[in-house]
C-alpha cells in the first residue's frame, strides 16, 4: 500500500481510460425467467444480476404499509465475486450498500399504487472490481422497469474517484483501493440526485468536480439503459405484431 | 427511523419553516448547545458523554491488543459499532444492530478513518502478529435528533482521550492515543426548499432526506453520505457542504478549547 504507484501518466490511466471516461458498458434486460424483471449488467470487470418480484403480497404482513408499497433492496456479493473468498451472507458493508441503494431508488417509484404490498429488489454481484453499488443501483433501475413498476424516471449511479490528485469517472479497483477519495452517485436524468457518499480526502473544490464529472457519467448510462430498454420492448412489438399477423 | 408526529405539529412546523423559523427559535444552520463530558467511564481507555440539545450519546473507547487482519499486517484496527439501545427512543428495538444502527456507525468509523485522525502504522506492536486493536462503541442514549453528529463527536472526544493500555499488557508505560486530525460531522436535512441543520427529531421525521458531511481541520471533506427516500439538487448538496465547511470549523475550535 505504501509503494507508490502512478495512477495516471500523460493523461491516461493504468486501464488506457481518459480521466472522464468510464468503463465499457454492457446491458441485458430481462435475463431471468422467474423474476418479473431483470437486468445483467457488467460495468468494466463488475458483473451483476438484479431481479425484482412484485409487486406482491408482504411478508411479514407487519411490514406492511396501508397507503403504500414498501420496497425492500438486497445488495448480496457471490463469495467468489472477490480475489479472497467472501463469507456468503449479508455483512455490515452488504446492509449499508442495501440501505442507500434502496434510498436512490425509492424516490422514483410511485408505490402509492400499491398500498398492502412490497416490490422486492434483489441484486447479486458476481463479479466485483469496484463499483459494485453504482452497477447494482443501474442494473436494478432497468429490472424495475422491466418489471413494469411505474416509476417517475429510471435512476443511473456512477463514481468519481481522486487519484494521483485528479478527478477521475468511474474509478476501477486499484484506483479505489490506492486512490484518495471515493464519491459514488446516482440521479434521476432531470439531475436530482438520489445517492450521495464520499470517502476519502477532497476539497470542497475538488467535491464539485467529481460531482460535475460523476453526474456526466451518469447522463451517459441512463442513455444506455434508455436504449436497451426500447430496443427490447420494440423487438417484443415487433414479434407481438407478426403473431398477430400469422393469425 | 419512523417517529409518529401529528400532523398539526408537522403543519406548524412547515409554516413556521415558510417565515425561515424553527420551533426552538434556532436559525436554519445553527446548531442546538453543545456540551462534552470526557471520560465518564473509568474502566474505558477513552469515553465521552455529547450532549446534543436533549440528545445523548456516550461513546466509550477499549483499546486491546490483538491480531491485525490479513492484509495490513502492519497496522491497528479499528472497530466501530452502534448501539441504538431501547431506552433512547420509542422506536428502537432489543436485538442486533438493524441497518440504522449499521449506516450510523459505519459513518461514525468512515469520519474517524478517513480523516487519518488515529495513525494506524504507530499501533502495529509485533508486524503481523500483534496489532492495537481500538474499538469505538456508540451508546444511544436519548434520541431527540441528529444521533449521527452526536455520535461522531462524541467518538473523536472519546479518542482525544483514551490512552493506550501498555502497562496493563506488559508493553511498556501506558501512552495517550495520538490523535492527529478532528473530524466533524455536520447533518442537514431538506425539507420544502430548505435546509436545516442539526435536526430535532420532529424535524428529521417530517424531512425525508439528509446529508451528512465530514470536514476535516484542513478544511477538506473526509466523508458525506445522503440518507433517506427523498433528493437533493446538486445547488442544495453545495450548499449544505459550505454551511458544514463553516459548521465544522466552528464546533472544532469551540470543541478544541474545552
Amino acid at each position: 500500500m505504501e509503494d507508490k504507484i502512478t495512477f495516471i501518466k500523460d493523461g491516461i490511466r493504468l486501464d488506457g481510460r481518459r480521466v472522464d471516461e468510464a468503463r465499457p458498458i454492457k446491458v441485458e434486460v430481462g435475463v431471468l425467467a422467474r423474476a418479473d424483471g431483470s437486468c445483467y449488467l457488467e460495468m468494466g470487470n463488475n458483473k451483476v444480476i438484479a431481479a425484482v418480484y412484485g409487486p406482491r403480497e408482504v411478508h411479514p404482513r407487519h411490514l406492511q404499509e396501508v397507503s403504500r408499497a414498501i420496497v425492500r433492496y438486497r445488495y448480496n456479493m457471490a463469495s467468489f465475486s472477490v480475489e479472497e473468498r467472501r463469507r456468503p451472507g449479508p455483512d455490515r458493508r452488504s446492509y449499508e450498500l442495501s440501505k442507500v441503494s434502496r434510498e436512490a431508488l425509492s424516490p422514483v417509484i410511485l408505490t402509492s399504487y400499491f398500498p398492502r404490498s412490497v416490490i422486492d429488489i434483489f441484486v447479486e454481484v458476481l463479479q466485483a472490481d469496484a463499483g459494485t453499488r453504482t452497477a447494482g443501483i443501474n442494473a436494478a433501475s432497468v429490472a424495475l422497469a422491466d418489471a413494469g413498476i411505474p416509476m417517475k424516471s429510471l435512476i443511473s449511479s456512477c463514481a468519481a474517484g481522486k487519484v494521483d490528485d485528479q478527478i477521475v469517472l468511474d474509478p476501477m479497483k486499484e484506483e479505489d483501493n490506492f486512490g484518495q477519495a471515493d464519491m459514488p452517485i446516482a440521479m434521476t436524468p432531470g439531475g436530482e440526485i438520489t445517492l450521495l457518499q464520499m470517502d476519502g480526502h477532497m476539497t470542497v473544490e475538488e467535491s464539485h468536480r467529481a460531482m460535475e464529472l460523476a453526474m456526466k457519467g451518469c447522463r451517459d448510462i441512463y442513455n444506455m439503459q434508455r436504449k436497451v430498454l426500447i430496443d427490447r420492448y420494440s423487438q417484443m412489438e415487433n414479434a407481438t405484431r407478426q403473431e398477430e399477423a400469422v393469425i | 427511523m419512523s417517529t409518529v408526529v401529528s400532523e398539526i405539529r408537522k403543519d406548524y412546523l412547515y409554516n413556521l419553516m415558510l417565515k425561515g423559523q424553527r420551533a426552538d427559535g434556532r436559525t436554519f444552520n445553527g446548531y442546538r448547545p453543545i456540551s462534552i463530558e470526557k471520560n465518564v467511564v473509568q474502566k474505558a481507555e477513552g469515553s465521552a458523554l455529547v450532549k446534543l440539545g436533549k440528545t445523548q450519546v456516550l461513546v466509550g473507547v477499549k483499546i486491546q491488543p490483538g491480531e491485525p487482519f490479513a492484509d495490513t499486517p502492519n497496522r491497528g484496527v479499528i472497530i466501530t459499532n452502534a448501539e441504538l439501545v431501547p431506552l433512547a427512543s420509542p422506536s428502537f428495538e432489543p436485538g442486533p444492530p438493524n441497518e440504522f444502527g449499521i449506516e450510523l456507525a459505519r459513518l461514525v468509523d468512515r469520519g474517524v478513518r478517513e480523516s487519518k485522525s488515529l495513525d494506524l502504522d504507530s499501533l502495529c506492536i509485533v508486524p503481523g502478529e500483534k496489532v492495537w486493536i481500538v474499538f469505538i462503541d456508540v451508546h444511544i442514549l436519548d434520541d431527540c435528533g441528529n444521533i449521527m453528529d452526536a455520535s461522531s463527536l462524541g467518538a473523536i472526544a472519546a479518542l482525544l482521550t483514551a490512552t493506550v493500555p501498555a502497562k496493563k499488557f506488559g508493553l511498556g508505560e501506558d501512552y495517550p492515543l495520538p490523535v492527529n486530525d478532528i473530524p466533524i460531522a455536520t447533518t442537514a436535512v431538506v425539507f420544502g426548499g430548505v435546509t436545516m441543520f442539526d435536526p430535532d427529531v420532529d424535524e428529521e421525521s417530517i424531512a425525508d432526506t439528509k446529508l451528512t458531511v465530514i470536514t476535516r481541520a484542513d478544511g477538506s471533506i473526509c466523508g458525506m453520505q445522503k440518507s433517506g427516500t427523498g433528493v437533493l439538487t446538486q445547488d442544495e448538496i453545495y450548499r449544505i457542504v459550505d454551511i458544514a465547511c463553516e459548521n465544522g470549523k466552528e464546533i472544532r475550535e469551540k470543541f478544541l478549547e474545552s
